[in-house]
């Protein structure tokens, strides 16, 4: 945390900044690391909790090894996100915005991720799958960074 | 290969910057043929990044590399790859661009590489299998040919796609900052006003404000401290214009804050970037640090006495922040609650000061305003909205992609000249604009002219310029009931109409697309629609009935298919259609019951396949997988199974 305090001056506005800082190392927001955040920016801790809530960025549990995100833009919408996202979560048995038991996978839906063009679109990591079919879900998952070691 | 010494020189006047400029110019020239591979997200999603390495490592075994900093101590170039921004046209990418000769291939994989370096570079020929076809067959030879690009007119996109953005050096060779260096030397910040002003620019962040009165309210404003704000939160699902033009061309837009800020008056100014957009801050940052180094942005711009200092903030995932007052609460530290209009941000903004708040594609229009004049500007486009719009246009379209056209283009021109039509050669049914806040426009409205005042009479909106193309198969009760579904997500609970009335307005149309609505509901809607736009405080909730209502206004005969007869005309809403295998066509080769992921198709040898209603959970993936030849598997609405309706075949 000290390593973090030390890029920013300790000032209110520097809120939310800071809270991306500490979600970039331990991949959530950990109740402590928030209360640290308080008292290094002079704000009670509802205040940095209620900023917290209020961004969807923000994740407060552990989270998973892998981002699945099924995009549910109108453009991925139209074309037929909701058979895509629902076969994501029958096969890794979680629901939109959850995390699979072995902490590999987080599910999630988002609301556009820029390429419309090739809609149905899905992340997984940083890799992108364009024009995607609901069979071709378990495809997706065998290419996942790590079934490739 | 040796690396020549990076040509670098501080830019200490307006004379400089344009012996600058004369210099990068004369450098880029010296490159023969240049081949852009377009690294945008789309054509990375389809493998562009593996081709630009290609054409790298090829060029560099025919020993024709030669790096940039060597054509600046004069060295002739054969040749060159480079990565661009988004070319716009996504679809069919990757995208390559062969320059000067303007020759565009579509769809290129890295085994076309040498076959492409050979044409261009040995035979001084063309690889016409890679080249766009029309429909009727005929290639394209150039950009130019390409029916989606001849029918636009490009300003803000102008240099989208041909120079790469991480190079400062080539926004110079293109009269990078010579609008902000003109605007120092020449004109005084009232004067800039006075040019925005006449130029009748309207803000491109969705309500068309006028530019210039914001710049003058937010001048005249007392105290000494004043900011410039871009918004570049872009939140509407379905949207990448902002993204690209940051990402393609993110000088345009640094030059226009200095502009503006000249102009009204700021020293400081943020770019308030949405969290989902990581390429768009990394383009950002090096642009900035570039522009700083070379002294036309930060202390003492160009030798002229003016500060500007740029910084970037992240925002953190929620879309109510694209709303300015929001935006500002968000960039103070806090939860991004919007607060009553007036006193507006021009006049008490960010820690209270006057801000001037502008969206990406209005702030990248400025330097041209700037270079070019007021009247060049409003030379293109309509009286009242002068210019151009772009549109990330998608959905059922044939050619979807980045537009830009001018103001007062027919619907029709967009969806059929540029676009191409709709897929499959399917039946138009609507297009939907202005996003969440905006509606739906259907068939008879194709010859409407597009502008901010005409989509708002007709029940739309312009909004940040989604355009998002529906077909037959579209169910619009679903579409409005999507974007309500959207904005209850997103809304910030602060005032009833909004937190609770969409909410109501959801749950309705949850039932009707279940087949669960009664008659009086379509009134219901309107009723609650009106109240919410009268209640909200700020633009979401004013304007989240808006896809509700234009439905309810354009297509209420599908709706009442819905309450009446239990039916999805569009074979769309789950609850009411029903997967069927045709016993006729069946020929029971079992594919189907492989994939179904709930077991619910049974079928032996021989014998054709059934599906089991209770357990079929609708995923569409029988109807996927039965081969073509077949298509035994059918979509049918009404009561389940009864087959009283009209089955739709794929
Ligand atoms: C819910 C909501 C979301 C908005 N999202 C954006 C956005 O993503 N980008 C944007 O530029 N403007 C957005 N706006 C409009 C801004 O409030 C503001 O009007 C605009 O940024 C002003 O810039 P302009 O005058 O250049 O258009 C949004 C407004 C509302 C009500
Ligand atoms: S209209 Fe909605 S988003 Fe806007 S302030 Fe009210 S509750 Fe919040
Ligand atoms: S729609 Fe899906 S669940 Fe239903 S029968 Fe077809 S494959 Fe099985
Ligand atoms: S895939 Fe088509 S033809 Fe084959 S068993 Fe299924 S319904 Fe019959
Ligand atoms: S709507 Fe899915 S990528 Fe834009």
């Amino acid at each position: 945390m000290a390593a973090i305090f030390s890029r920013f001056k300790g000032r209110r506005e520097e809120l939310i900044p800071i809270l991306q800082a500490v979600q970039e190392k331990f991949s959530y927001l950990p109740e402590e690391a928030m209360q640290q955040v308080a008292r290094f920016i002079s704000v009670s801790e509802s205040r940095v909790y209620g900023a917290a809530t209020f961004y969807s960025q923000f994740y407060f549990t552990q989270r998973g090894k892998h981002n699945i995100k099924v995009c549910c833009g109108t453009a991925c919408h139209v074309k037929g996100a909701k058979s895509i996202l629902e076969a994501f979560e029958r096969e890794l048995g979680v629901a939109s915005g959850g995390t699979t038991e072995d902490f590999k996978y987080n599910l999630e839906r988002v609301a556009c991720i820029g390429s419309c063009a090739l809609a149905p679109v899905v992340m997984v990591d940083d890799t992108v799958y364009g024009h995607m079919e609901a069979r071709r879900v378990t495809e997706c998952l065998k290419t996942d960074p790590d079934s490739k070691l | 290969m040796t690396g020549g010494k990076e040509l670098f020189a501080e830019i200490d006047s307006p004379a400089k910057l344009a012996k600058i400029s004369e210099i990068c110019r004369a450098a880029f020239a010296r490159q023969k043929t240049r081949f852009l591979i377009c690294a945008g997200t789309g054509c990375v999603a389809m493998g562009s990044l593996p081709v630009l390495a290609e054409f790298k490592r090829q060029i560099a075994e025919r020993g024709l590399a030669v790096d940039v900093e060597m054509l600046f101590e004069g060295r002739e170039a054969v040749t060159a790859a480079a990565g661009s921004g988004c070319h716009g046209f996504c679809e069919k990418g990757p995208l390559v661009r062969v320059e000067p000769q303007g020759i565009f291939y579509n769809k290129v994989k890295a085994e076309d590489v040498a076959e492409i370096l050979a044409a261009s570079l040995d035979q001084n020929s063309i690889v016409e299998r890679l080249l766009y076809k029309n429909p009727d067959g005929s290639p394209c030879l150039t950009v130019h040919e390409v029916p989606f690009y001849s029918g636009q007119t490009r300003n803000v996109l102008e240099r989208c796609g041909l120079i790469d953005p991480e190079d400062i050096r080539e926004y110079f060779a293109h009269d990078g900052y010579q609008a902000l260096a003109k605007a120092l030397r020449e004109y005084t910040p009232e004067q800039v006003i006075e040019i925005v002003s006449r130029s009748n620019l309207r803000g491109r962040g969705g309500a068309g404000f006028t530019t210039g009165k914001k710049w003058a309210t937010c001048r005249r404003a007392p105290g000494d401290t004043k900011y410039v704000v871009c918004n570049c939160d872009e939140g509407d699902p379905g949207a990448f214009m902002d993204r690209s033009v940051l990402e393609a061309d993110p000088h345009a837009v640094l030059e226009g804050m200095a502009i503006a800020a000249y102009a009204v008056g700021a020293e400081r100014g943020f770019l308030y970037v949405r969290a989902e957009y990581p390429l768009a801050v990394a383009r950002l940052q090096k642009a900035m640090e570039q522009a700083i180094k070379w002294k036309v942005l930060g202390e003492n711009i160009m030798g002229c006495g003016f500060n500007f200092y740029p910084e970037i903030f992240q925002g953190a995932g929620a879309f109510v922040c694209g709303e300015e007052t929001s935006l500002l609460a968000s960039l103070e530290g806090g939860r991004g609650m919007p607060r009553m209009k007036p006193p507006f941000p021009a006049e008490e903004g960010l820690w209270k000061r006057p801000t001037v708040l502008n969206n990406v594609k209005t702030l990248a229009k400025v330097p041209k305003i700037i270079d070019q004049g007021a009247d060049w500007f409003a030379a293109t486009g309509t009286v009242k909205s002068p210019g151009t719009a772009v549109f990330a246009l998608t959905g059922k379209i044939k050619n979807s992609g980045l537009i830009e056209v001018p103001m007062g283009i027919t619907l029709r021109e967009i969806v059929y000249g540029i676009g191409g039509g709709i897929i499959n050669d399917g039946k138009f049914k609507a297009v939907q604009t202005g996003g969440p806040s905006g509606g739906c426009l259907p068939e008879e409205l194709l010859e409407l002219e597009v502008d901010f005042d005409s989509l708002r009479s007709a029940g739309s909106m312009m909004g940040s310029g989604g355009m998002v193309v529906l077909d037959e198969k579209s169910c619009m009760v679903d579409i409005a009931r999507y974007f309500l579904e959207f904005t209850v997500h997103e809304s910030c609970g602060q005032c009833t109409p909004c937190r609770d009335g969409i909410w109501q307005m959801l749950h309705i149309l949850n039932d009707i697309t279940a087949g669960k609505g009664r008659p009086e509901d379509l009134a219901l809607l309107e009723e609650m629609g009106k109240s919410i736009i009268a209640g909200a405080i700020c633009g979401l909730g004013k304007t989240a009935p808006n896809p509700v209502l234009s439905t309810l206004r354009y297509f209420r005969p599908e709706y009442e298919a819905h309450i009446q007869d239990k039916a999805c005309p569009a074979l769309n809403c789950q609850e009411l259609i029903a997967y069927q295998i045709d016993p006729n066509k069946c020929k029971a080769c079992g594919r189907c019951r492989k994939e179904c992921p709930v077991e619910a198709i049974k079928g032996e040898k021989k014998t054709p396949h059934v599906i089991e209603q209770s357990k079929c959970c609708k995923c569409g993936i029988c109807l996927e997988t039965c081969p073509a030849k077949f298509s035994a598997v059918s979509k049918i609405t009404g009561k389940h199974g009864d087959g009283s309706l009209a089955s739709i075949d794929r």
